[in-house]
């Protein structure tokens, strides 16, 4: 299989005033192509630190980060932006729609500033909201969508570029526990299409639907292991 | 370049948007744009129109002709200096005319003038704002041209015969629905057949007197009507190029000095003036006040600029999360600072664009006293200048909001 992530020795430190703080110390992993990896790790482990910097969010302070095959650790502001916004697909915890325009424009945003004209754009964000079960919500405004519905329509946006990872950052995090179910099982239907997804949490029964998760403490890899039994949903989307 | 566009696009969509859901705040913002703008074009409309009302009063004065009077007009010195020179006669203009290159002069007319004389056709009288007495030369360095009839020949003028030529409103008052040539008109109980009408000439000096009251007749029956003594002599020239204006004047002041016997080493006791005096006078006094009013008028706008730049400051930082969004799926500094940018200029040329609906019934109201409308150079510039104290203004903010850390602009609350 090929590498999609390959960090080797990546440390951050931030300088708070006078103080450094070492965020990330040394961390060296791979992440192969359809795997589906949890980062987890209580709060101050880095877990989040480690996540921008996954995402190309932000560089390490110290080590290489090779993404697809390349050097990502030395770029600028303008190359990262181009990176994630054709590699990495981002869904977070508080969903980060706009929440002035609707369910397609949102999801068409990242095809704007890749440059795609609109009749296309608006094709493939249409595609995407129904591969998430959204095809009849298309004209509605976050504001009007319930919490598993945004969280829809962000993995539809994530998903409209087509991106080599898909980088959850908590996903489940603002929803009930029968939502994040369903999210999750849509997590698990992206990742049997092919998908490379990583799950940042800390939620031990939500980390179990990886196949492999990564404990972050105090900046440094604890422990890095596949999961036993894997918590496979037996849900399907389209409906809820 | 194409990519540039696209984005230019994109980002005006969005900052459009953005306005719309702002309404209250944008026209509170425009508004110190729009007072700017008002207070800019209305006060330029003035200014160029006053400039303009000036120009179209000098055009009873040729650019072409050379005015040699023994008054220096704008002169530094007090007018009794002047009073006591000698005058200029008539034996003076036929010696110049003798002495004076041929080649280098078109025409040459003496004049006197006369003001507010009454002027009578039987029953009805009128005051004639302005009578010369010249020589049939006058047509030509004056442009005083006949509408109807004609001017007076050499002739008349040698013989000193009792004809005139009148203005447009002479015409219209003492001769309602008749025709005028032919007719007697009286003045100082003299009779004076009229010859000619001439074309309409419109106001001169600011309104101060219409052109059109005038009475042009042979200066021998000039100074039979008025007096030799009274009104004092002229010579119009009017030169043969106008690019040689200043070769003429020299020539024409030492042939001048000649015959008015001039010692050397002393002044002149006369002088050759132009047209352009008056606007070069007019731009060094005038002018200066105008520019001031301009600068003052522009610090409103500057100030509608401030409130540009503080409302953008807050829309930024209103919206850091939704940057952080944007870059977050990859947005480049370059996208997000046109976005910023151009609803900062677009503000701007919504403010500009209404500023010109008020200022533009403003400019009628002043073209009731000057002649002039907006000019359209003026309505242009001022949208060009709206948008670029958008740019100017909002690129600060704009800039800040492009420089804007997706982790942490993601963070914020």
């Amino acid at each position: 299989m090929n590498n999609i992530i390959k960090l080797e020795h990546i440390a951050k430190i931030y300088e708070v005033g006078a103080e450094k703080v070492h965020a990330l110390k040394d961390v060296s992993l791979t992440i192969d192509e359809n795997e589906y990896v949890a980062i987890m790790g209580p709060s101050g482990s880095g877990k989040s630190t480690l996540m921008n910097i996954i995402g190309c969010l932000d560089t390490p302070t110290k080590g290489t980060y090779i993404f697809t095959g390349v050097n990502v650790s030395e770029m600028d502001d303008n190359e990262l932006a181009e990176i994630r916004n054709k590699e990495i697909g981002f869904v977070f915890q508080t969903f980060n729609l706009l929440p002035r325009s609707n369910a397609l424009h949102n999801v068409e945003l990242p095809l704007i500033y890749a440059g795609i004209p609109k009749n296309e754009r608006q094709e493939k964000a249409i595609q995407a909201l129904k591969s998430v079960g959204l095809e009849d919500r298309i004209y509605h405004k976050p504001n009007e969508l319930s919490g598993g519905q945004r969280q829809r329509v962000a993995i539809a946006r994530a998903l409209v570029t087509n991106p080599s990872i898909i980088l959850a950052d908590e996903p489940t995090g603002n929803l009930d526990t029968k939502t994040g179910e369903d999210i999750m099982a849509l997590f698990n239907e992206l990742h049997e299409k092919g998908h490379t997804i990583i799950l940042v949490t800390h939620e031990e029964y939500i980390a179990e639907h990886a196949e492999r998760i990564i404990r972050l403490r105090d900046g440094l890899i604890e422990r890095d292991e596949p999961v036993e039994n894997r918590v496979i949903p037996n849900h399907t989307l389209s409906e809820g | 370049m194409k990519r540039f566009f696209f984005d230019l696009k994109e980002g005006i969509i969005i900052s459009l948007k953005a306005i719309a859901a702002n309404k209250m705040r944008a026209i509170l913002t425009t508004l110190g744009i729009i007072i700017g703008i008002v207070a800019v074009t209305t006060m330029s409309t003035a200014i160029v129109g006053l400039r303009e009302a000036f120009l179209s009063s000098l055009s009873s004065l040729g650019n072409d002709v050379l005015y040699v009077d023994k008054f220096e007009w704008f002169g530094s010195r007090n007018w009794r200096q002047y009073r006591n020179r000698k005058d200029i006669t008539y034996d003076q203009y036929v010696k110049l005319r003798e002495m004076l290159p041929a080649d280098a002069y078109e025409a040459m007319a003496p004049n006197k003038r006369t003001f507010g004389k009454t002027v009578k056709y039987k029953q009805r009288s009128v005051q004639a704002t302005l009578i010369y007495g010249t020589t049939e030369e006058f047509i030509k360095t004056s442009g005083a041209i006949p509408e109807n009839g004609r001017f007076m020949n050499e002739f008349e003028v040698k013989a000193g015969r009792r004809v005139c030529i009148i203005g447009q409103d002479i015409a219209k008052n003492l001769f309602p629905n008749m025709d005028p040539l032919n007719k007697y008109i009286r003045i100082n109980n003299v009779p004076l057949k009229v010859i000619g009408v001439l074309e309409k000439q419109g106001s001169a000096f600011f309104g101060s007197f219409s052109m059109d009251g005038q009475i042009i007749m042979p200066l021998k029956v000039f100074e039979r009507l008025f007096g030799q003594r009274h009104g004092r002599m002229l010579i119009d020239i009017k030169v043969a190029d106008v690019n040689k204006m200043d070769d003429v004047k020299e020539l024409v002041t030492a042939v001048m000095r000649t015959v008015r016997k001039v010692p050397p080493g002393k002044p002149n006791d006369f002088a050759v003036n132009r047209q352009d005096v008056f606007t070069e006078v007019y731009d060094k006094t005038v002018g200066v006040v105008a520019l001031a009013g301009i600068v003052i008028t522009a610090l409103s706008l500057f100030v509608g600029a401030i409130g540009i730049m503080n409302i953008m400051f807050v829309s930024v930082t209103e919206r850091t999360k939704e940057i952080g969004i944007r870059k977050a799926i990859g947005a480049r500094t370059w996208s997000i600072l046109l976005q910023f940018l151009s609803e900062a200029a677009i503000i701007c040329m919504i403010g500009g664009v209404i500023g010109l609906i008020i200022s533009f019934p403003l400019s009628l109201i002043i073209d009731r006293f000057l002649p002039t409308a907006m000019p359209l150079d003026i309505v242009f510039l001022s949208l060009v200048i709206s948008a670029l104290v958008g740019i100017i203004s909002g690129f600060l903010p704009a800039y800040k909001a492009s420089r804007l850390n997706p982790v942490e602009a993601l963070r914020y609350e």
